[in-house]
C-alpha cells in the first residue's frame, strides 16, 4: 500500500517537471466561483441601450439609460450593480461578453452539466473540470480539501471525485465532524461513496475552520451568511476553490424587481468579499468568476419575464484580471431560430485561462482540447 | 401488434405469480430486504408476518394493501379560505405579513403530518410511491406559496401513487400547484410560457434526447389557457387565452390541445421507458437492466397500470438478494422513517424530525428544482452525511430532554427575537424521536449496559444492515455502544 502511494506521487511529480516552482512548492491560488442559478438575464446585467433592438424586444423590462449604472469606459450596467463601482476603478473587474457555447440546450440542468463538465453540447462528461484540474496535483493534495461548496448540496465543477466539501455552516460542521471514522474498508458501489465522504469529512473537519474574525460587516441574508462563511474558509489558505450558488434568476415572471434585488446582493457580496479577504491578507491571491447556466431570451414574455437564453455575460474579479471588458457582445439584430443570442465566446476558453494564467495547469488533458485562453488575467 | 404484445408480457409476468405456489418462504432476511425496499426499514412484527410468504405472495400482499388516502386525520387548516393573490397585495404590510407567517407555519405543519403518515401507515408502499411520484412531478412550496394546494396535489399523487399513469399525468398536469410552479397559469396566446411544455417532455415523461426544441415551442401553445381560478384555487380553461391553432407536436399535426399533447406523449414508446427506468432505480438497483426495462414497459403502456411496473420490479431477483454492487442509499425520509418503523420508537415531534430530514438535503414539498432530488449517491455529501448522523446519535442519546419537551417543543429554547433561520436551527437539531433502546436491545438478545457477546452483535447487525458493517469493532462493547456503532456505521445509509 505504501509502495504504491510511493509510486503514484513520484510518478505526478514527474508529470509536473513543466510547472512553475510555486505550483509544486507552495499552495494554489485561490478561485472563487458565484453561481447564478436560473439563467441570468445578461441583457438586463450588461445592458445593451445603444441598440434600438434592446428597446423593441423588450417593451416593459427594458431598462431606461437614463438609469442604468454608468462607470467610466465600461458598458451600461443594472443599476443594481452601482457598488461595484471602485473594483472597476481600481482595475479589478473584466466583463467578459457573449460567453456560451455551440449548439446551446435550453435545459438548467443539461446546460449547467455543461458548464460543469466543460463538454460538448452532445457530450456526457462524468467528472467536472476542477476535478480533472485538480486530479493527481500534488500543490492542490496538500490541501486539506480541493473545494468547498456552500449554498447547493450538489458539487458541480467539483463532481465525480474531487475531495470537495458541500457545508452551510462550517462551525457546526467541525463539531460534528467527529461522528466520521476514516477506517472503513475499501469497497465498491454506493459504500465506497458513502466511505471517501467520511474520509473527506475527518480530514476537513480537522483543518478547515473558519476560525477568522472580520472587522468587515457582512451584509443580511442568505447570502451575507454565506459569504462570512466562505470568507472565514479562505481566510484558512486551506483549500483552492469556493463555490458559492445564489439560485432564484428563473426569472419567468415579474422579472425586473427581483432581477434588480438578485443583482444588487451578488453586487454586495463581491464588494464584501474584497473587504473581507483584504483584511486577511488573502484578497491579492484571489480571483472571483461568476457564471450562470445560460442568459434569458431577448424577447420579453407576457408574463413580465423572460424565457431560457443562450450566451451571457461573466464578471471577473480580483487585483490579477485584465481589467476592461472581453469579447464581444452578440448582436440583436442576427439571433438564432428560437431567438436566442449567437455566443462569440467558448465558455473553455475562459477555463482554459483560469487554468493556464491562475493556476499555471495546461489545459488542454482538462478540457480536452486546445481552447484559446480568454486572456482576462494578468 | 404492439399492443399484442403488451398482452402477452402483461400474461407473463402474472403467470410468474401462478407458479409461486412451488416456492420456498422468503425467511426474515429476504422479507427485510423485500419491506425496506417496497416500503421503510420494516418492524419485527412485520418481517415475522412476510418471511412465511414467498416472493410473490409477499409482492401480491404488499399491492393488495395499497390505499388511495392517508390514514393520517386531515390538517385542519385545510378548510382555510384562499385568499387570492389580489387580496394579498391589497392587505395592508402587516396583515400580508401575518397570513404569509401562517403560511409558512401551516407550510411546517403539513411536512410533520406527512411524516406522520410515513411513520404510521399500514401501507408502506403507498407512501413510498407517493414520495416517488412528488419527486417525479416536481411541486416546490417557495414558488407555489399556497400550503392548501400543496396539500391537495399530495392527495392527488396518493389516490394514484398505484393507480393508473395516464390518468395521473393528465390530473397532475391540471393540479393548480403544478400550474403555479411550472408558469402555467400564465401562458397566453401569442406568448406562450414554455416551462411547462418543456419539462412535462424532458422530465415527467420522454426524458431528454426524445424531443426537439421545436416540438417544446408547439406544446406549449397547446397548453395555453390552461389556468386557475382566483377565487376558489381551482383550475380553469381560459378559452379567450387558448391557441387554438394547427401545431405539430412529434409528427402529430391538428389544433392540439393540452389533453391531445398528453396523449401524444404517452404514445411515445420512449415515456414508459422513461419511467420503469427510474422506478427501477428507486426499488431494484442503480444500473437498470435496459433488456428487462424494456419489456416492463411494454407492459406498463398496456392500460398504464402502475401497479404493473411496480410488482414486475419488486419481483427482480435483485430486490431479495443485496451485495454491495445492487445496494441503494436510503432518502434522508427513508432514513427517519425506517429508524422509527424498525425501532419501534415515537414519532413525538413530527414537525421537528421534518426540518431535520430537510437538513439532510430532503426539504419535502420543496424539492430544489422541477429535476427533483437526484437521489443514490448524490443523497450523501459531506453535510448531509453529519446531519444523518447527528439525527440518529440524538435518537439514541436524548431520551430524557425528549420525554420533557414533547408538550411545549420550543417554549423553553426559543426567544421571541430569535430569527426565523435561527428558529429553524433550534429545530433541526433538536430531538423529535423517543426510542426505547432497551426494548430494541432486547430483541437482539442484548441490554444496554451489559457488554454484547458477538452472537447477539451479530443478530443486532443483522437485523439493521442490508450489507455487513464497515468498521469492525472491539470485544467488550456495551449494548448501547454496539447499537450506536451499528446506526453509525456507513452500512446503515445503505437498503
Amino acid at each position: 500500500m505504501k509502495r504504491r502511494v510511493f509510486l503514484t506521487s513520484s510518478g505526478a511529480l514527474l508529470s509536473c517537471a513543466t510547472l512553475p516552482a510555486w505550483a509544486v512548492l507552495s499552495t494554489p491560488r485561490l478561485l472563487i466561483l458565484l453561481e447564478l442559478r436560473g439563467g441570468n438575464d445578461s441583457l438586463n446585467t450588461v445592458v445593451p441601450i445603444e441598440e434600438g433592438a434592446y428597446f423593441d424586444l423588450r417593451p416593459r423590462l427594458a431598462l431606461k439609460p437614463d438609469a442604468v449604472a454608468r462607470f467610466a469606459g465600461a458598458p451600461a450596467l443594472h443599476p443594481s450593480l452601482a457598488p461595484l463601482e471602485n473594483l472597476w476603478r481600481d482595475g479589478q473587474m473584466a466583463i467578459l461578453q457573449g460567453v456560451g457555447y455551440p449548439l446551446p440546450n435550453l435545459s438548467h440542468f443539461r446546460s449547467i452539466e455543461i458548464w460543469d463538465t466543460a463538454s460538448d453540447s452532445q457530450q456526457f462528461l462524468q467528472t467536472g473540470w476542477l476535478t480533472r484540474a485538480v486530479d493527481r496535483q500534488p500543490a492542490f493534495a496538500s490541501l486539506s480539501a480541493d473545494g468547498v461548496v456552500i449554498g447547493a448540496a450538489d458539487l458541480g465543477p467539483l463532481s465525480g471525485g474531487a475531495r470537495a466539501v458541500a457545508l452551510n455552516d462550517p462551525a457546526r460542521f467541525a463539531r460534528q465532524a467527529r461522528l466520521a471514522s476514516a477506517d472503513g474498508a475499501a469497497s465498491r458501489g454506493v459504500l465506497a461513496h458513502v466511505l471517501r465522504v467520511e474520509s473527506d469529512i475527518v480530514r476537513a473537519g480537522a483543518e478547515v475552520r473558519p476560525d477568522a474574525i472580520f472587522k468587515t460587516e457582512f451584509p443580511r441574508g442568505a447570502l451575507g451568511v454565506a459569504i462570512q462563511h466562505a470568507a472565514g474558509i479562505a481566510a484558512t489558505g486551506k483549500v483552492s476553490v469556493l463555490r458559492l450558488t445564489v439560485p432564484g434568476f428563473d426569472t419567468h415572471q415579474n422579472q425586473a424587481g427581483i432581477h434588480a434585488n438578485l443583482l444588487r446582493a451578488v453586487a454586495d457580496a463581491v464588494v464584501t468579499l474584497r473587504a473581507a479577504l483584504t483584511e486577511h491578507g488573502v484578497w491579492d491571491r484571489t480571483l472571483i468568476l461568476t457564471y450562470s447556466e445560460f442568459g434569458r431570451r431577448p424577447r420579453e414574455n407576457q408574463s413580465g419575464g423572460t424565457d431560457h437564453g443562450t450566451a451571457g455575460a461573466m464578471f471577473a474579479f480580483g487585483p490579477h484580471v485584465r481589467a476592461g471588458v472581453h469579447g464581444e457582445a452578440p448582436s440583436l439584430r442576427s439571433l438564432d431560430e428560437v431567438g436566442n443570442l449567437r455566443h462569440t465566446v467558448d465558455f473553455r476558453r475562459v477555463y482554459a485561462s483560469v487554468l493556464e494564467n491562475w493556476w499555471q495547469l495546461p489545459s488542454e488533458r482538462i478540457l480536452q482540447r486546445r481552447f484559446e485562453p480568454l486572456n482576462f488575467i494578468a | 401488434m404492439l399492443r399484442v404484445l403488451g398482452v402477452l408480457a402483461a400474461l407473463m409476468l402474472w403467470v410468474g405469480s401462478a407458479c409461486a405456489a412451488s416456492e420456498p418462504p422468503l425467511g426474515p432476511h429476504k422479507a427485510r430486504l423485500l419491506l425496506t425496499r417496497a416500503g421503510f426499514s420494516p418492524s419485527d412484527a412485520d418481517v415475522s408476518t412476510y418471511s412465511a410468504l414467498t416472493h410473490a405472495g409477499a409482492v401480491d400482499q404488499l399491492l393488495a394493501g395499497v390505499r388511495t388516502s392517508a390514514a393520517t386525520p386531515a390538517p385542519v387548516w385545510i378548510e382555510e379560505r384562499f385568499v387570492p393573490p389580489r387580496e394579498l397585495r391589497a392587505m395592508t404590510d402587516d396583515a400580508r405579513r401575518a397570513e404569509i407567517q401562517k403560511q409558512v407555519r401551516m407550510g411546517l405543519d403539513l411536512r410533520g403530518w406527512w411524516l406522520r403518515e410515513m411513520v404510521n401507515s399500514p401501507s408502506p408502499l403507498t407512501e413510498r410511491m407517493t414520495l416517488f411520484w412528488h419527486n417525479h412531478f416536481v411541486s416546490a412550496q417557495p414558488k407555489v406559496r399556497y400550503t392548501q394546494l400543496m396539500y391537495r396535489q399530495n392527495v392527488l399523487l396518493r389516490q394514484h401513487a398505484l393507480g393508473r399513469f395516464d390518468q395521473l399525468l393528465h390530473e397532475v398536469a391540471k393540479d393548480p400547484a403544478m400550474l403555479i410552479y411550472l408558469d402555467a397559469a400564465s401562458s397566453r396566446r401569442g406568448a406562450p410560457n414554455e416551462n411547462f411544455a418543456r419539462e412535462v417532455m424532458e422530465l415527467f415523461t420522454l426524458g431528454a434526447g426524445h424531443y426537439r426544441e421545436d416540438d417544446i415551442r408547439q406544446a406549449a401553445r397547446a397548453f395555453t389557457g390552461w389556468s386557475i381560478d382566483l377565487d376558489s384555487g381551482q383550475y380553469t380553461f381560459r378559452r379567450l387565452q387558448h391557441d387554438g391553432g394547427e401545431k405539430t407536436v412529434l409528427g402529430q399535426t391538428g389544433n392540439l390541445d393540452g389533453d391531445a399533447v398528453l396523449d401524444v406523449l404517452l404514445a411515445q414508446p420512449a415515456t414508459a421507458e422513461f419511467i420503469v427506468r427510474k422506478l427501477w432505480r428507486e426499488f431494484v438497483s442503480p444500473q437498470p437492466d435496459e433488456g428487462r426495462v424494456r419489456s416492463i414497459a411494454t407492459a406498463f403502456r398496456n392500460g398504464w397500470n402502475i401497479a404493473v411496473p411496480v410488482r414486475a420490479l419488486l419481483l427482480q431477483p435483485e430486490v431479495v438478494a443485496r451485495d454491495i454492487d445492487n445496494a441503494l442509499v436510503k432518502s434522508p425520509a427513508e432514513l427517519v422513517v425506517g429508524f422509527l418503523r424498525q425501532s419501534g420508537g415515537e414519532l413525538t415531534r413530527p414537525v421537528a424530525a421534518a426540518v431535520s430530514i430537510a437538513g439532510m438535503g430532503q426539504n419535502l414539498f420543496s424539492p430544489p428544482n422541477v429535476r427533483g432530488w437526484p437521489g443514490g449517491e448524490a443523497w450523501i455529501n459531506t453535510q448531509t452525511l453529519l446531519a444523518r448522523k447527528a439525527f440518529l446519535e440524538r435518537g439514541l442519546s436524548d431520551r430524557t430532554v425528549a420525554e420533557t419537551s414533547i408538550d411545549e417543543p420550543m417554549a423553553t429554547s426559543m426567544k421571541d427575537d430569535d430569527t426565523p433561520r435561527r428558529r429553524l436551527q433550534m429545530l433541526e437539531q433538536s430531538t423529535s424521536v423517543r426510542i426505547d433502546t432497551e426494548a430494541w436491545l432486547k430483541r437482539a438478545g442484548m441490554a444496554p449496559e451489559r457488554v454484547a457477546i458477538p452472537a447477539s452483535r451479530s443478530k443486532l447487525e443483522q437485523m439493521l444492515l442490508v450489507v455487513p458493517p464497515t468498521a469492525a469493532t472491539g470485544e467488550g462493547v456495551l449494548g448501547l455502544d454496539a447499537l450506536r456503532a451499528t446506526l453509525l456505521d456507513p452500512a446503515y445509509q445503505l437498503k
